[in-house]
């Protein structure tokens, strides 16, 4: 039997909406701290209707999905090489393990010195953020790879592309799928944030222009975009990893 | 009329560990031949080198001692055309359909898209999954799963089919039927069948002839010939002979098997 579970998580989420348009509007949070729920989305509504954010939004998606391509394919790429090499993997190992220690955010202005104040520094901090969780995501797949796989695959006499392409990499498309979910998060991440630091457009850019002006008009309503935005397409992919995996009886 | 499909001459294995006991000598020298559609199987002590064996005529393991010829060609390190193998191991492939996965093994074939789906259709049939083309693995049981890889095997319409202990995670029963269907797949391909087994009376039910291995390193000595028409299936086991050959096998094995636990001469 299957529980409504998300029902109940709709219900959660219900009530504190309900719990914050109570407090907005008995006056318990003030209207320069804060807008009422329905004059949020009354706001939103407005901004996609009129398209003023249109360009904002169009930056800040391309460049968020431009960023999650190059970590996902460069750290399925780099997984698939390092695991044919264990020299090279044994090397690069323990730094993969510290790489979350370093804060990203701290090379942006060296990028914008390099790469002056374009979309490249957005991209390439998102990128930077994604690309080891996708690597080591990729390793740990392919090392549960079974060999008896990759028996069958030199029975068959499959080239090592076609190993890696039909059997491999399908082999731990779960565990890839776990990398890939964390580089959609971190190209957001990457890329808003930097907008948020500096930039010359973008959702993050707005909300920080918005804030500086007491314009919660403006703001709040992208806050809930980008909230809006980024639970949905987790959910895609959630729904997408639930059959994958539901199909190999992994559930 | 007999012809000489695999030839093994003094071959032997011996692997370089990196640490104690290194260099292991697992395998050798064996020299065998297997006849062009006989039904061969070796029994041996745990460890004693079977499935080295299996992979060093498959090509999967290059041979460090001696020649192993397969149709008259050289096997050097990688497996040549006309084989193939069933592991113990399941090797479905769990994103695929029970049809994807048979037709896996016609992935590097030049066929037309029509034959190789009479192929498949064919393969299943044979192994009774028919009715389970669109299942996925992991909604079939372990001999389910198992004939799926002897189907995905047959659609190559390999000359030689290496079985290694493909029975050995299966209930008795399941073993037994599944053995019937081997010796039918036998007869009908005309295949070659080579058989890694670790139970005796398995060895007994389908082979021709039987090897016995000796322990580490592993040496054939002892080859049985069972003398079973090429018709038969499980109800030989009821046939006089059928205790006698097992009781040879055992009487040969069990010192070598004494060895491998440390027992000799108990």
């Amino acid at each position: 039997m299957r529980r409504p579970l998300w029902l109940y998580r709709l219900a959660v989420v219900a009530t504190l909406v309900v719990v914050l348009e109570v407090l907005c509007l008995t006056g318990v949070i003030d209207k320069i701290t804060m807008q009422a729920p329905h004059l949020m989305a009354r706001d939103l509504y407005r901004m996609l209707v009129t398209g003023r954010m249109n360009g904002a939004i169009a930056k800040t998606a391309t460049n968020t999905l431009i960023s999650f391509v190059l970590a996902m394919t460069a750290g399925i790429l780099t997984g698939v090489v390092l695991h044919r090499h264990r020299m090279m993997r044994d090397t690069l190992d323990p730094l993969f393990a510290t790489y979350y220690a370093v804060p990203i955010f701290a090379f942006y202005p060296f990028l914008i010195v390099v790469f002056g104040l374009g979309d490249t520094p957005q991209i390439l901090i998102g990128f930077m953020l994604g690309v080891v969780a996708v690597i080591v995501n990729t390793l740990n797949g392919l090392d549960r790879v079974p060999t008896v796989l990759s028996k069958t695959a030199r029975v068959l006499r499959l080239s090592h592309a076609d190993t890696a392409l039909s059997m491999t990499l399908p082999a731990a498309a779960p565990y890839i799928l776990t990398g890939i979910k964390l580089a959609v998060a971190y190209a957001f991440i990457g890329v808003i944030g930097s907008e948020f630091i500096m930039s010359r457009g973008g959702i993050g850019y707005e909300i920080s222009f918005a804030y500086t002006n007491f314009d919660n008009a403006t703001m709040y309503p992208l806050i809930v975009l980008i909230v809006i935005a980024s639970v949905a397409i987790n959910g895609l992919l959630s729904l997408w990893e639930r059959r994958l995996l539901g199909r190999r009886g992994l559930q | 009329m007999t012809v000489a499909q695999v030839t093994l001459e003094n071959v032997g294995k011996t692997f370089q560990t990196g640490r104690p006991p290194s260099p292991l000598h697992a395998l050798g020298p064996v020299d065998l031949t297997l006849e062009r559609g006989e039904f061969f199987a070796v029994v041996g002590p745990s460890g004693c080198g079977k499935s080295t064996l299996l992979e060093v005529i498959a090509g999967l393991t290059p041979a460090t001692e001696g020649r192993v010829e397969f149709e008259g060609r050289a096997i050097a390190g990688e497996p040549p055309d006309g084989i193939g193998i069933v592991f113990q191991e399941d090797a479905t492939l769990p994103w695929l359909n029970v049809a994807d996965n048979v037709a896996f093994g016609l992935r590097r074939s030049s066929l037309g898209a029509g034959e190789k789906k009479s192929r498949v259709a064919n393969a299943l049939n044979l192994v009774g999954l028919s009715d389970f083309a669109t299942s996925y693995p992991a909604q079939l049981s372990g001999g389910m799963r198992q004939r799926v890889c002897i189907a995905r095997t047959l659609v190559m319409e390999p000359r030689l089919i290496l079985l290694d202990e493909p029975f050995g995670a299966l209930d008795q029963q399941t073993r037994l039927l599944m053995g019937d269907e081997v010796l039918r797949l036998w007869r009908q391909t005309g295949a070659t069948v080579f058989l890694i087994t670790h139970a005796l009376d398995e060895a007994t039910m389908l082979a021709d002839r039987i090897g016995v291995m000796s322990a580490r390193p592993g040496r054939l000595i002892d080859v049985v010939e069972t003398h079973w028409p090429r018709d038969r299936d499980s109800r030989i086991v009821e046939h006089p002979e059928f205790g006698a050959i097992t009781a040879r096998l055992w009487k040969t094995l069990r010192e070598e098997s004494m060895k491998t636990i440390g027992r000799a001469g108990v």
